[in-house]
């Protein structure tokens, strides 16, 4: 792996000698995330989501371990020790604030991480395994955020919780028999939420096993970059530390602002007051959403309203496994040479209409299901579909896209007319030009 | 941390009395994450100490009206036996016929009982040594050579005052906080918080 140049692991000290001809932990560091990992050095800042969602899924396990210390996964315990958590143990409310928020700033940045590889074309060869593991854990942290969100046992929880593993009754023969199998029972119950709760404990582990496998396979052909260009040479890489240390330091820094700014000011912004009522298996809400990061997949499920050969409640939930599962072909779909949007002028006017299509479809799902949101869901969902299997494979055909710059420091130095031993741009860009 | 060490001429602003601008951004930066990181720790660790709602369980109230001398009653107080003896004259006698010299933690009675009640011996049932629940209490139960309480565990021995007399026990039984609300009821971990 890596590149010819990296600099190779060179201990000083004594110790650190005598470490690495036993245990070569700081070899691997230092070859993964230290001076001996040469980055491309025109990263944008798109390119800080990877390790803000590393740093997500950090927050997310610690703060469970600590949660699942006061948490009592029974029918009758399950609700009263989340408020028990609220209200009587120290600073729990902040414990289970972070929790929850953080779930919604995992999702943020992953979906910002995974819009990056689209834009970007980081899904092209050689990342394909790249782009599939992310995918992978995409699903794990669904079915993590979903069992995690029925835990509390609120309304929102309870029917939630039958909403979707009816999702699986719509399968034909075996569906009932499945749905009792995932339920333990007939309706979510305390067997439901032992099992959920030895899951969502477990899961977030298997993410951290997948994650490993993810930057693995990064690293054999290293970061994808803003331009599309492989890197050629030298002088198109800097060691990831300190350069993309200080940056994702920097960066972390800011956007952890942000969300002290959600969980200190608006704790309860991207929640649903209707999981402040414990679960009542004899009364439905009034209408029933999952959290935000499932609305545009909720709009899919709920766009199919007739029967076509199927039962539409087949055809929904199809769709909805559908659009993700799509997206493990998308290497192959979008064969274009050139990976990135910035030399593909049609390809950006589609992925820009993709996003929008996207935004759509989660407010959609947000929304209560009658007109006109079930229509326009129903053509965002169309368009979903056809973006990845019309219109991305014919534009690889017939887009004119733009020259591409011979490498990624000429791309960089482009226009500047000095030498490549000018300091990359972004090191000083990233802090304030006064107090010099 | 490394950069200070890595980083050359190139990196930062020309050196001026030998810190580069750098180098202070650097420490900054460090040092403000790092007291983060120790902020942070905080909720963590202080989540596992007693939440609100066993630190309200932590006063009882007891009440002693039916202990006659010579009895005593077993209780329980934070999770633990509370013993709640009431003294016959002979005992108070025994007690305080001990010199302060034979004794390994040196008390007298009075120093372990209210004034005006030295009567109601109010220990926890814990043994000092490994916190066994010694004999005594209970109608019927050993008292031990000394009249007190007799912990089965390891054989310590403690007198009609539960002061430690023999046995590998370090101390006396614990006196905890308790006052007098009245003649016959008892608050037990008034100044618990």
């Amino acid at each position: 792996m890596s590149f010819p140049w990296a600099k190779e692991y060179q201990p000083k000290h004594p110790f650190m000698r005598w470490l690495d001809q036993r245990l070569p932990l700081p070899r691997l560091a230092y070859g993964a995330v230290g001076g001996g990992y040469p980055v491309p050095r025109n990263l944008n800042y798109w390119w800080n989501f990877g390790v803000l969602a590393g740093l997500a899924l950090t927050i997310q396990i610690v703060t469970g371990i600590v949660l699942a210390m006061h948490y009592v996964p029974t029918d009758a315990g399950a609700f009263d020790s989340v408020e028990h958590i609220m209200r009587d143990v120290n600073q729990g409310w902040l414990l289970r604030y972070v929790h929850a928020n953080g779930a919604s700033f995992f999702f943020i940045v992953t979906y910002i991480h995974i819009f990056r590889g689209l834009y970007f074309g980081s899904y092209k060869a050689p990342r394909e395994l790249v782009w599939m593991l992310g995918l992978v854990i995409l699903l794990l942290m669904m079915a993590t955020a979903f069992m995690g969100y029925v835990l509390p046992w609120g309304q929102m929880s309870f029917w939630g919780a039958k909403v979707i593993t009816g999702l699986f009754s719509a399968i034909p023969w075996v569906g009932e028999s499945i749905q009792k199998w995932l339920l333990g029972g007939f309706a979510p119950d305390e067997a439901t939420l032992n099992r959920f709760f030895s899951l969502h404990y477990l899961l977030p582990f298997v993410i951290a096993g997948v994650v490993i496998l993810h930057i693995w396979a990064l690293h054999i052909p290293g970061s994808s970059n803003p331009t599309g260009v492989e890197v050629k040479a030298a002088e198109d890489t800097v060691p990831f530390h300190p350069y993309y240390t200080a940056k994702d330091g920097w960066f972390a820094a800011f956007c952890l602002t942000l969300f002290a700014l959600l969980v200190f000011f608006a704790p309860n912004a991207l929640g649903h007051s209707d999981n402040y009522i414990q679960a009542n298996p004899i009364s439905t809400p009034a209408e029933i959403v999952p959290e935000w990061y499932f609305w545009p997949f909720y709009a899919i499920l709920r766009s199919f309203t007739a029967d076509f050969i199927l039962p539409a409640k087949l055809w929904g939930v199809i769709a909805m496994f559908g659009a993700i599962a799509l997206l493990f072909f998308l290497p192959w779909l979008d064969p274009s040479p050139v990976r990135s949007g910035r030399y593909r002028p049609t390809f950006r006017i589609f992925f820009w209409l993709l996003v929008a299509d996207i935004v759509v479809l989660g407010y959609c799902g947000g929304s209560p299901a009658q007109e006109p949101y079930v229509m326009i869901s129903q053509i965002a969902a169309m368009y979903y579909f056809a973006h990845f299997l019309i219109v991305l494979p014919i534009l690889s055909w017939v887009e004119k896209t733009e020259p591409l710059p011979s490498s990624i420091s000429e791309a960089v130095l482009r226009g500047k007319g000095k030498a490549a031993d000018v300091p990359p741009a972004h090191i000083g860009g990233a802090s304030p030009a006064a107090a010099e | 941390m490394a950069t200070v060490e890595q980083s050359d001429g190139t990196l930062g602003a020309a050196p001026e009395e030998g810190v580069r601008r750098r180098d202070f951004i650097n420490i900054a930066a460090l040092s403000f994450a790092g007291v983060g990181g120790l902020i942070t720790l905080y909720p963590l660790i202080n989540q596992m100490n007693p939440s609100a709602d066993v630190l309200a369980l932590a006063s009882i109230e007891v009440d002693i009206s039916a202990i006659k001398p010579g009895q005593a009653i077993k209780t329980l107080f934070r999770k633990q036996p509370l013993f709640v003896r009431q003294l016959t004259p002979k005992e108070i006698g025994e007690a305080d016929a001990v010199p302060l010299s034979e004794l390994r933690d040196p008390q007298t009675l009075e120093q372990r009982t209210k004034p005006g009640h030295k009567n109601w011996l109010i220990t926890m049932g814990v043994c000092t040594h490994l916190g066994c629940t010694p004999l005594g209490a209970g109608e019927g139960e050993p008292r031990g050579p000394y009249g007190g309480y007799f912990c089965p565990c390891h054989g310590s021995q403690y007198d009609t005052a539960a002061r430690i007399r023999k046995g590998p026990a370090p101390k006396n039984l614990e006196v905890p906080d308790y006052s007098f609300k009245s003649a016959t009821v008892v608050e037990v971990g008034k100044a618990a918080k």
